[in-house]
């Protein structure tokens, strides 16, 4: 599957863009602030419905116009060539996107028809901030293609913060009843175990692969683990709950439970936010995008789009070729790279012998180099 | 809207703005309306709601609203009194009945369990209806509450206080809705209906 032709009105900086992509490596160039991202951004809103960072969807309009819009045309979905997906918004209307001219009832339908991994300096986030960012990147990957598991998540938090309320309203009026407490907790409980079950499980697929990449790009020197922090793990989920009511009596909220998991990354057995070097977290993180990419393949039956946004940003040349050479094995379908330098891209393209698009961004404008 | 003509008229005004989902605009509206009534017709109207003031009731036995102490499906001595169908409102009741597939007797419960709109199992018509279930004269009680995290906890709430007594516990079924093309159904349900499939036998025997 690839991206064949890209169309932009208006969307963010740029005007009227037509391009024809390359069906294996596509660069972008530019210097900084002229739209790469912005560019990478309009092929993800194609798979994802949304803009991979700005949630306010009006900001994706250009300056001074009331409409966007995104063509996409892509071959080789589900073995059917040309297919036109389409995203429009006018200011102040809801987002409208189709499938070959037919508008979507759901934007959930069609998200998974084009799987598509994203690597960008935002990912540093997963190791610099907090759990919440961590568990919403695994659950994202593990609702793409697990509606039950996404239904869940949903009911868990509505469980969560029913619970919450009645704590908190307990607390207000000096009664603490237990057994209205427990009338919640069996269904977080039964909720809770399945979403515990189903993190393991997929922690426990991702590992190898995620290992295997970091050794690849990094040669074998560390050694990496991504652990599955809950306090649900080996526990009887109901009993904790209710073992752990006079905390939650006190806390005024739910004390015990997945929505307090975290994963751990790991390396050499002491944590990589403290102990690993600016290079080593980066290679960290391309190996578990590379790792999702794997498990995307795996359970799609088709290579991902790879969007590699600044890309140079996060390794040094060596570990560009290695990555690019995979392309080139046939291990990668469609690959975006973005860079500020030309002759960056030229003279690693000198070392392999591979065709490739070429696209110079300035102002809002693009023009196709090679 | 501040400045109406009339103090009468804005009282009239403000009383219909409290009902659910009307404006000031439309409550405006309705009460010029009924000022076009004729004399007759105010009398009946005011009527109307001076007898749902005084004279309603909430059946003694499901709490369900009725004219009289106990309403008509309770007093129904051809419907059977061993079986109680638990639902939140009277609207439920209505649809239920509408299916005609139903004979014996309800319980309304007035609402379900959810503390983010502050309620909880006292402020609901729980206790009279486990007082029914240990009475022992029941043969079974279904459970025809909506399919939310909040109908759910309110269905194990119900259980729970219950299970020992010497009945059946039902649930109304839920899956794939009658005549769905399974292609269109939703993944979630489609999913839960895989999980909760059932005998075929049940089926044919059933009909």
């Amino acid at each position: 599957m690839h991206l064949k032709k890209l169309q932009l009105y208006n969307f963010k900086n740029f005007g009227e863009i037509n391009l024809e992509l390359h069906p294996k490596i596509n660069f972008f160039v530019g210097n900084n602030g002229v739209g790469k991202t912005n560019l990478m951004d309009a092929i993800y809103y194609l798979s994802f419905c949304k803009s991979f960072h700005n949630s306010f969807e009006n900001n994706n309009i250009k300056h001074n116009e009331d409409f966007f819009a995104i063509h996409g045309t892509y071959d080789d979905i589900n073995s059917q060539d040309n297919v036109l997906i389409s995203c429009s918004l006018r200011s102040g209307s809801r987002k409208i996107f189709k499938f070959n001219k037919k508008e979507y009832q759901r934007l959930a339908d069609h998200i998974g028809l084009i799987p598509l991994v994203i690597i960008s300096p935002y990912d540093a986030d997963l190791i610099n901030l907090g759990s919440e960012f961590r568990r919403r990147y695994f659950d994202s990957v593990i609702s793409q293609f697990d509606k039950l598991y996404l239904d869940d998540l949903v009911n868990y938090n509505r469980v969560l913060q029913q619970r919450n309320v009645l704590l908190k309203t307990m607390f207000e009026q000096h009664r603490f009843d237990g057994e209205s407490l427990k009338i919640w907790d069996f269904q977080m409980s039964e909720l809770g175990q399945r979403i515990n079950q189903r993190r393991i499980k997929f922690l426990g697929n991702l590992k190898p692969i995620f290992q295997e990449y970091y050794n690849f790009l990094t040669n074998g020197k560390e050694k990496v683990e991504i652990e599955y922090e809950s306090q649900a793990n080996d526990k009887n989920y109901f009993e904790e709950l209710i073992r752990n009511h006079e905390k939650d009596k006190f806390a005024q909220y739910s004390t015990f439970g997945v929505h307090k998991d975290d994963y751990i990354f790991k390396m050499n057995d002491f944590p990589i936010k403290r102990y690993g070097s600016q290079g080593q977290q980066k290679s960290f993180l391309i190996a578990l995008k590379l790792a999702q990419f794997s498990h995307t393949q795996n359970i799609s039956k088709t290579k991902p789009l790879l969007l590699l946004d600044d890309i140079f940003d996060k390794l040094d040349e060596n570990r560009v070729l290695q990555i690019i050479a995979l392309a080139g094995d046939g291990k990668l379908g469609q690959v975006f790279i973005s860079d500020t330098h030309l002759d960056r891209i030229e003279s690693l393209f000198a070392k392999l012998e591979l065709s490739y698009s070429c696209f110079d961004i300035k102002n809002g404008n693009i023009i196709q180099l090679v | 809207m501040d400045n109406l003509s009339s103090k009468l008229l804005e009282n009239a005004v403000m009383e219909f703005n409290r009902l659910q989902g009307v404006g000031k605009r439309s409550a405006l509206r309705m009460v010029l309306n009924i000022l076009n009534f004729s004399e007759s017709e105010k009398e009946s109207f005011i009527e109307a709601f001076r007898a749902l003031k005084d004279d309603i009731h909430y059946c003694k036995i499901c709490n369900n609203i009725s004219d009289n102490e106990i309403c008509p499906i309770c007093a129904n001595p051809k419907r059977n009194h061993a079986i109680i169908c638990v639902v939140q409102d009277i609207r439920d009741i209505i649809a239920i009945e509408n299916t005609r597939q139903f004979n014996g007797i309800y319980h309304v419960l007035g609402g379900i369990i959810s503390p983010i709109d502050g309620i909880g199992p006292d402020d609901l018509n729980m206790y009279s209806l486990f007082e029914k279930a240990k009475a022992g004269v029941l043969e079974e009680i279904i459970l025809a509450l909506p399919t939310t995290i909040e109908g759910d906890t309110t269905n194990y709430f119900i259980y729970k206080n219950i299970e020992d007594c010497d009945l059946k516990i039902t649930t109304i079924a839920r899956g794939i809705s009658i005549g769905d093309e399974l292609e269109y159904a939703d993944e979630v349900t489609l999913g839960r209906s895989l999980k909760d499939r059932i005998d075929f036998e049940q089926i044919t025997v059933r009909s």
